[in-house]
């Protein structure tokens, strides 16, 4: 599978690991102006170390739902067209606001997720939504956010199974999620983000 | 603004403020090709300058929605509850590194924060002492500190939450407070949940299916938790963190002052209690 356009396995320390280009962020390690993405910090850098096809080309809108303190929006901000970031808590948006005032596309927005007619007389249809919130209800955010996603669009989602249910097995709460998810998503591929990320399910899929 | 409208729909270009508060009070049901529209309609010239009215009024938005949440006086309790906590911790962790070297040189060492307290008045013998009744300095500030901070504490919890703090008292209606991330979100919650805060590993033990539920979380503190017995104390923790969650949903709702509560929360109590482990 191929890297979306604007990322690159670039060579930190000897090692060929994925980077973008951008002004840093949280102390990441820069070679030549490329900024190392780890897939420790990011499952959706997880999801494009693994080899999961993203989809992603570079230079796509994204919506992005739980942006945090942007470690990860900022590398999709490098490589994307315009990026919308939601994040609810205002702590993380403090750090996220900050990594938007260095990128020209990126647009913090303080909403809630699981309220899409908060923010949609601002966001405008995207390529991709990136989802990943630490919520319970994950399936229900991606099917309200549905309708920010063009008919040939990629929801990259990672599901937390510890968000849901800490008394399932992961495995039994990702069939949950996936069998709501299903009910607007067609599922184009799945895989786990182990050793990155316990207990976390990656989903790519398109609306119905 | 109509719910089909972009959020600069009747916007000056110019008047940052109304753009940010557009971006956070404006609603809409579907999303649309607002930089075309923007265009169309004059709000920008093209694409480019619609992403950089787009990007100032999103970042004065956020930025501005961050300092009012962050600055709510529910949070500046939380910040000073959970400083209380540090402070005390950190004396006491530096009360025990003063004593493990004070009884090296000292026949007559003692041990905690009141024996720091002594030695930091004392005149050193020496280089090594001197550097020991500093650190013991440090530990009798950082208790002082940790004294004002609680006094801060027990002035501002009943500006915030009159009620929880009435029944609660001031630092433990602090640290529900703390515990749950705001007044809001504690108002929210369900008193089942009230009554374990504090108590997550031995909730999450107990879901996970080899623990017994817990009977209480940081409301164990309270007196009529404390001294309930331990038979009842189940009940008199459920009874308790009820009276807590009502008490917090009037604080954040309306802010009136119930003195009620507390006549009806010491009346379960006393039933309670008077039940003298016969159930």
């Amino acid at each position: 599978m191929s890297l979306p356009e604007g990322v690159k396995r670039r060579s930190f320390d000897r090692q060929e690991r994925l980077a973008t280009q951008g002004p840093p962020v949280y102390g990441e390690p820069v070679v030549d102006g490329w900024r190392r993405w780890d897939p420790d910090r990011s499952k959706l850098g997880a999801m494009l170390e693994k080899d999961i096809e993203t989809d992603l080309r570079g230079g796509e809108t994204v919506l992005y739902l739980g942006a945090a303190s942007g470690t990860t929006v900022s590398h999709v901000a490098d490589f994307a067209g315009p990026t919308y970031a939601v994040e609810f808590a205002a702590r993380p948006m403090r750090d996220l606001v900050d990594v938007a005032r260095d990128r020209e596309r990126l647009f913090p927005l303080l909403k809630d997720a699981r309220a899409p007619e908060t923010y949609a007389h601002v966001v405008e249809p995207a390529d991709v939504i990136v989802q990943d919130v630490a919520t319970r209800g994950q399936a229900a955010v991606a099917l309200a956010n549905r309708r920010f996603l063009r008919d040939d669009g990629r929801l990259c989602m990672a599901i937390k199974a510890r968000s849901e249910d800490v008394t399932q097995s992961p495995e039994s709460v990702f069939e949950d999620v996936i069998d709501s998810l299903s009910t607007g998503y067609e599922i184009l591929d799945r895989a786990r983000l182990e050793p990155y990320h316990d207990d976390h399910l990656a989903v790519i899929a398109r609306p119905r | 603004m109509d719910s089909d409208d972009g959020w600069f729909r009747g916007l000056d270009p110019d008047d940052g403020a109304a753009a940010a508060s557009a971006i956070t009070e404006g609603r809409g049901d579907d999303p649309a090709d607002w930089p075309a529209i923007a265009v169309e309609s004059g709000f920008a010239p093209d694409r480019e300058t619609y992403y950089d009215r787009l990007r100032a009024a999103t970042i004065e938005a956020a930025q501005t929605g961050v300092t009012k949440r962050e600055q709510a006086d529910d949070q500046q309790l939380v910040h000073a509850i959970r400083s209380l906590d540090d402070c005390e911790r950190t004396a006491n962790e530096l009360a025990e590194r003063v004593a493990e070297w004070a009884g090296t040189r000292f026949e007559d060492a003692g041990t905690g924060i009141e024996y720091a307290r002594d030695l930091a008045e004392r005149e050193p013998g020496g280089p090594a002492e001197a550097r020991l009744i500093k650190l013991a300095g440090r530990v009798a500030g950082l208790a002082e500190e940790a004294a004002t901070l609680r006094q801060y504490v027990e002035t501002a919890a009943p500006d915030v939450a009159p009620n929880l703090s009435a029944l609660a008292g001031p630092v433990l209606a602090a640290r529900l407070i703390s515990l749950a991330g705001g007044l809001e979100t504690l108002a929210k919650k369900p008193s089942g949940t009230v009554q374990v805060l504090g108590a997550e590993d031995a909730l999450f033990a107990h879901l996970q299916g080899s623990a017994p539920s817990p009977k209480h979380g940081v409301i164990y503190t309270h007196e009529y938790v404390r001294g309930t017995d331990p038979e009842d104390r189940g009940s008199a923790a459920r009874a308790l963190a009820g009276k807590l969650s009502i008490a917090a949903r009037i604080d954040h709702y309306s802010g009136d002052r119930r003195p009620e509560l507390e006549a009806e929360l010491d009346e379960r109590i006393e039933a309670i209690q008077s039940r003298g482990g016969s159930e």
